[in-house]
């Protein structure tokens, strides 16, 4: 039995989990392919307008996909822990593509929703073994291998790897640091954001993303703001923007955001004040399927020389 | 003494000011939306910020120049944007200069004691219990009537003799309440209410009907919708909206209370094409659609500010909605760029094919009565 899984969305922020699991259980996974043109045409014509570029190109994953495997598998993701959900599309996203795509029948829905319980993934895992006839044994088996290779593929990022764009390991002794926010879907789909890290990493700047963050640094953060945001992957990037602002432990900060993209803009301006008051440079880049890559790399050239410019200065004073 | 002052939407500044000066607080009135507003608002907001945000950070910004030093708003648990907006925009506007205090009212179900030191922070006078349920029972029976008269409104506008007849009644109804000083006074004003919508002279037709689902704020707030019922009414169109002041207070504040779930019948309805609960009123929109498509509506309409989350999801699920049942779909996206006359015409040509498609039918089924009769 074949499953395909979109790659768009949650799936760079899980893919080691989901797809080990589903390969321990015997069954043939099939990934879409890398975002192309023809994927993000397909998806800004099924999707509705309104909708952000990468609810659009989960469209146009599942698009890639519907016809070549037996399930795509299509999570709502609900919540993950405690204290926050998901972005609104996320929790609709089954019900806008049953509307959306035509002729789309063999949807794999999952719900996960993890708030409260304790081995909610376990029994959520053995839910959907169930489905496929599998024995305990052979789940239990895969639940574990899976968690596994999410642990590791999270320390790969804590080693300071970017594992989906396929960077083992960046210079350390680099002169600039970079704090590259954003969601992982924004971030590690290397179409949609213009491969933006690795033309960074070229120009000779470290980058460290939300997810090279440790854990507890940006609990540490938490407290900081009032109330905690609603979405689970913007209380990360809020707390990891904090967390470069008060330990100074980069140059600058680049804020990468779609266009249209909801919680965001209480995200781009909570940490805009915020590096305006401890004087950061900070950026914003926003997103969709017409940015050009002239103009990316012109902006982005800009922000690095300033920042460049201004080490150097900040050294020949110190001389 | 507080100078407090709340956002302005719809006809509600009249109850929330009653309520307000009677626990003994000078209120500051939040002017009616206008093109200073929106420019203010659109100012010092983000970019991608709904309208319904900038509208309420223009009117903050307006009367804290008025002199106001505590704003008033309602807060949320989520996974709608607008349960932060009261945290951005007091950190926009602390930024800004100005001093005040924001007063934050959460959902009495999970947050239950933030809530009441919340209120015990707008009592500023010793009132007896008594006191509070004679507040209560007044408030509330203005809110109600407000509704009405609103409700009453979009029922006769269509079916009137004279072009704006029933709207000068309705300003009529809208200025006797907020004079009104005592519960007996209320009560006399319902049956004059009554009497005035009665005497407007009446065509004998039946008008097309269409529903109203959406956003909250510009469902209720007619500058940010471009007075859209009027509009609709005008057109000698039946409008009925999903969503009223005081159904929505019950729904999120007293059952919220007790942890039930508001418009429970509602969510039924929408559960076939809508699963899951995404805040703000995306659910209730499916649902709302549904029941109105069950009740014989001809069309529907779904207002959402650009970029409102819950609404883009309802959007992408309402056609399929309409399209199994048979009824027509409008949606329309507001912001700060919207042009009346572009809704106008947008409007008139939706109203236009339901008035067309309502002839057709009717023809086909006469045509059908005399083939059956000559047969």
């Amino acid at each position: 039995m074949k499953i395909g899984i979109p790659r768009a969305l949650a799936y760079y922020a899980y893919y080691p989990f989901i797809k080990t699991f589903f390969e321990k259980l015997g069954l043939e996974v099939v990934i879409s392919d890398e975002t192309t043109k023809e994927i993000m045409d397909k998806g800004v014509e099924d999707a509705i307008t309104d909708a952000c570029v990468p609810v659009k190109l989960f469209h146009g994953h599942v698009s890639n996909l519907k016809d070549r495997v037996d399930y795509v598998f299509v999570p709502r993701f609900v919540s993950i822990n405690n204290e926050a959900t998901f972005c609104p599309k996320f929790l609709g996203l089954p019900d806008m593509l049953a509307c959306s795509i035509k002729d789309f029948k063999n949807m794999l829905e999952v719900r996960v929703d993890l708030k409260k319980k304790r081995l909610r993934l376990f029994w959520l895992c053995m839910g959907i073994s169930r489905r496929f006839k599998k024995g305990f044994f052979t789940a239990y088996n895969a639940y574990i291998r899976a968690i596994l290779s999410f642990k590791n593929y999270a320390h790969q990022f804590l080693q300071g790897g970017i594992p989906p764009l396929g960077i083992v390991a960046q210079r350390k002794n680099l002169p600039i640091r970079l704090g590259v926010v954003g969601y992982p879907y924004m971030l590690y789909d290397s179409y949609l954001s213009l491969d933006l890290i690795k033309k960074l990493i070229n120009m000779g700047v470290y980058v460290v993303t939300p997810e090279m963050v440790p854990e507890k640094d940006k609990m540490k953060q938490a407290k900081k703001l009032k109330k905690n945001l609603f979405w689970t992957f913007s209380n990360s990037v809020v707390r990891t923007a904090y967390h470069f602002l008060e330990n100074r432990c980069v140059d600058g900060i680049i804020h990468i955001t779609a266009f249209g993209c909801g919680p965001d803009f209480i995200v781009d301006k909570l940490m805009e004040l915020e590096a305006r008051e401890k004087n950061m440079p900070y950026l914003t880049i926003t997103l969709d399927e017409q940015t050009g890559q002239e103009g990316l790399n012109t902006r982005l050239e800009a922000f690095v020389d300033m920042l460049k410019i201004k080490r150097a200065k900040k050294e020949a004073a110190l001389a | 003494m507080r100078k407090v002052s709340f956002p302005y939407m719809g006809t509600s500044y009249i109850p929330i000011k009653r309520l307000l000066t009677a626990l003994g607080n000078e209120v500051i009135l939040p002017p009616k939306p206008n093109t200073e507003t929106i420019t203010l608002g659109c100012k010092f907001a983000p970019e991608f910020a709904c309208y319904p945000f900038k509208i309420v950070l223009g009117t903050y910004v307006q009367v804290l120049e008025a002199g106001a030093d505590t704003l008033v708003s309602t807060g949320g648990v989520g996974p709608c944007r607008a349960g932060l907006y009261t945290t951005l925009q007091e950190k926009i506007l602390k930024s800004l200069g100005y001093k005040f205090e924001m007063i934050t009212l959460e959902p009495p179900g999970r947050h239950f004691a933030d809530l009441m030191c919340s209120i015990k922070k707008l009592i500023n006078t010793r009132l007896s219990f008594r006191d509070y349920i004679n507040i209560g029972r007044f408030v509330w029976k203005e809110l109600t009537l407000l509704d009405k008269a609103e409700r009453l409104s979009h029922k006769i506008r269509p079916l009137e003799a004279k072009k704006g007849e029933t709207t000068e009644v309705y300003r009529k109804c809208v200025a006797m309440v907020a004079k009104a000083e005592s519960y007996k006074e209320l009560a006399e004003i319902e049956r004059e209410m009554e009497r005035l919508y009665d005497s407007i002279e009446k065509k004998d037709f039946d008008p097309v009907k269409i529903g109203i689902v959406g956003e909250i704020y510009v469902l209720m707030e007619p500058s940010a919708n471009m007075e859209i019922e009027e509009t609709l009414g005008n057109l000698g169109v039946y409008v009925e909206r999903s969503m009223f002041l005081s159904g929505y207070t019950v729904s999120n504040a007293v059952m919220d209370l007790f942890h039930i779930a508001g418009e429970r019948d509602i969510k039924k309805l929408a559960y076939p094409y809508f699963k899951e609960m995404c805040g703000g009123h995306g659910r209730e929109s499916v649902g709302n659609a549904v029941h109105f498509a069950r009740r014989g509506f001809d069309g529907l309409i779904q207002l959402s500010p650009f970029t409102c989350i819950p609404e883009i999801v309802a959007k992408s699920i309402l056609p399929k909605v309409c399209e199994e049942r048979g009824m027509a779909f409008l949606s329309l996206t507001l912001d700060e760029q919207t042009g009346r006359e572009g809704v106008r015409t947008r409007l008139e040509a939706f109203v236009d094919m339901l008035f067309a498609k309502r002839k057709k039918m009717r023809l086909s089924s006469t045509k059908s009565n005399f083939v059956k009769e000559m047969s």
